[in-house]
């Protein structure tokens, strides 16, 4: 690299910047310049004890109990199903993971969650498909295009809509939205009906199409409004980089604020794919409740384990319930095992993130 | 693989906000010029005037004419992207991209312009990374996150991913103000070996870094705040820094001012 030695010579700022005070006020007990009896903060006599109780402590122990609280009623939950689980399951008549029908009150009682289990996934799956391209169409829009004095209000607007019920978008979906959908469906039906996915003759309308077109409105603010977060997070200087090395805006988006939020991306996706599982009313409301394994997806039919759940606790007996704790430990296992690859998506680049920071 | 560039009257705007004022200067190929001056004074924005990216910030607009080899940067029928690659641009803050590894910082521009054989960019990587004085060091990790090199590496890297896209002019935005002594001297090395390709303008702090590297000196100057900058004299560095014109040049270099 060369010699230089002038300018390391001269380079005496921020070295050990002692004055005469400091040599004077360290160590040796006697405070420099007493202007009252109070000795100075930074001491001057013999060093005090630490005291053993105090709200340090206090605080460490009141996080610390929260801390473990989450596992105490983690625990009791699991506890609790599992316990009213096992006497259902093992009067089971059938294999309650292939199964498709759900006879649990009848005697004896008969019950499998393969097609509950298929419903949740497939309207969970198909909603994201709907739903994710479009929020992050809106993300990009809000955080990069749009003025400010349109994206503060549309923002506001995006956030309102996470804040709708549940049973509002369920009865909308059944009442209204089912309407559109049917008249949609006939249509694909008629021109289409050669890709299995829009066969059969009907009727259509309350179908897995419908039930998944209302989780992914649902979903819709949920993975956009936190997308417009970490696109707006991208650093202004890689996004400067990008279109100093002659990028549009497209390709600077696609350069740098894509791929810096794509670990927050895919924890939105993430987040929305969780309330898409558990979705419970709107589906109880829009699917028609039938237990069948189908790729059809305008027939009027589908399921879901949580709208399984609400449609049919009422009426169930003490076999009945276990079986439906049952379907929501599935549900739990379902859920845990996206959770997980979602994380181990994200930690994969990680050594790419956590050098950025 | 130089061009000249030439402003006359530039005078750029932030809203109702005028930052500079008037400025004109003429650049020649393939030397350094040093653009010097007190904080706020408008070098930086001229410098991003140059290359177009002044006109990113929202309301920012300029005014005059600026031109490289005799072509009209601000004519409206010339493609902002052509003329950012043209001018290259390196920034104050070591920016690489922080989620591409080293290799792919290097060939970034090269990737958004459409280049995409390997052996194209497997060229392109190592001729940049060696010409920006950076290979030596990073042969062994090219795949090795960009953001983890130190400071001046990553300037460096930085500087590598502006001249890989060839330009023609390389602006310099005080591209040593967060480096250690012994990086800025490696940039400053860097600067005189890429000055038989480029052309170079360089916003600095540092006026011995001025004297040192550059040809010629342009120092800006504002009356007072809210007010707009203006270049108060342009000349040989070595003009400027033994026998400047302007009464307020003199004090500036000697620490009389600002």
């Amino acid at each position: 690299m060369g010699d230089f030695p002038s300018r390391s010579a001269s380079t005496n700022a921020g070295g050990p910047g002692v004055t005469a005070r400091h040599i004077r006020s360290a160590g040796n007990g006697v405070s420099p310049i007493p202007p009252d009896d109070r000795p100075p903060l930074g001491g001057g006599s013999a060093l005090p004890r630490k005291s053993r109780f105090s709200l340090e402590t206090g605080f460490k122990g009141l996080s610390t109990a929260a801390g473990a609280m989450v596992l105490v009623i983690i625990v009791a939950i699991a506890i609790f199903l599992i316990s009213k689980a096992v006497p259902a399951l093992n009067a089971n008549d059938e294999s309650f993971l292939t199964a498709k029908e759900w006879f649990p009150n009848e005697t004896p009682p008969h019950f499998g969650i393969a097609a509950l289990a298929f419903g949740t996934l497939l309207t969970s799956v198909i909603a994201l498909l709907v739903a994710v391209p479009i929020a992050l169409g809106i993300a990009l829009f809000l955080s990069h295009y749009a003025p400010k004095r349109l994206a503060t209000p549309l923002g506001f607007v995006i956030d309102l809509l996470a804040a709708v019920p549940s049973v509002v978008f369920g009865l909308w979906g059944r009442d209204v939205f089912s309407q559109p959908v049917q008249h949609f469906s006939e249509w694909l039906n008629k021109y289409f009906s050669w890709i299995p996915l829009f066969g059969g003759d009907g009727p259509f309308g309350r179908s897995i199409l419908l039930g998944s077109l209302v989780l992914a409105i649902m979903v819709l603010p949920i993975v956009t409004s936190l997308s417009r977060e970490v696109f707006q997070q991208t650093p202004g200087m890689n996004e400067d980089a990008a279109l100093a090395l002659g990028a549009t805006k497209w390709e600077m988006i696609r350069t740098a604020v894509l791929p810096y939020g794509k670990p927050g991306v895919i924890a939105a996706v993430m987040l929305g794919l969780g309330r898409a599982l558990g979705e419970t009313i709107a589906l109880a409301l829009t699917l028609g409740t039938t237990f069948v394994i189908s790729f059809n997806l305008i027939q009027s039919g589908g399921n879901s384990i949580a709208a399984n759940i609400a449609n049919t606790f009422g009426e169930a007996n003490a076999t009945g319930r276990g079986a439906l704790i049952a379907s929501g430990l599935v549900l739990f296992a379902i859920t845990l095992v996206v959770n997980m690859a979602a994380r181990a998506i994200i930690y994969r680049r990680r050594e790419f993130r956590d050098s950025a920071a | 693989m130089a061009k000249r560039i030439e402003a006359s009257g530039v005078s750029s705007y932030y809203g109702s906000f005028k930052a500079i004022d008037g400025i004109s200067m003429t650049v020649e190929p393939k030397t350094i010029t040093a653009l010097i001056g007190p904080s706020g004074c408008g070098k930086s924005t001229f410098l991003r005037s140059i290359n177009r990216m002044h006109e990113v910030l929202p309301n920012a607009r300029i005014e005059g004419r600026l031109t490289i080899d005799d072509q009209n940067i601000y004519d409206p029928d010339v493609d902002v992207t052509a003329v950012r690659r043209m001018i290259g641009m390196v920034f104050q803050r070591p920016n690489p991209f922080p989620t591409m590894s080293i290799y792919e910082n290097v060939v970034a521009g090269l990737k958004l312009n459409g280049v995409k054989k390997k052996s194209v960019l497997d060229d392109a990587a190592e001729k940049s990374l060696k010409s920006a004085n950076l290979w030596d060091e990073v042969k062994d990790r090219l795949n090795r996150p960009g953001a983890g090199l130190s400071g001046g590496q990553q300037q460096r890297l930085c500087i590598a991913r502006t001249i890989a896209v060839e330009p023609q002019v390389v602006l310099m935005d005080e591209p040593c103000s967060a480096l250690d002594p012994i990086s800025t001297l490696a940039i400053e090395d860097l600067m005189f070996k890429l000055k038989d390709r480029f052309t170079i303008i360089i916003v600095t702090h540092n006026m011995q870094q001025a004297a040192r590297v550059s040809d010629k000196t342009g120092f800006f100057s504002i009356d007072k705040t809210g007010e707009p900058g203006r270049l108060i004299e342009y000349d040989d560095t070595q003009k400027i820094f033994s026998n400047p014109t302007e009464k307020k040049t003199e004090d500036y270099i000697t620490g009389r001012f600002g």
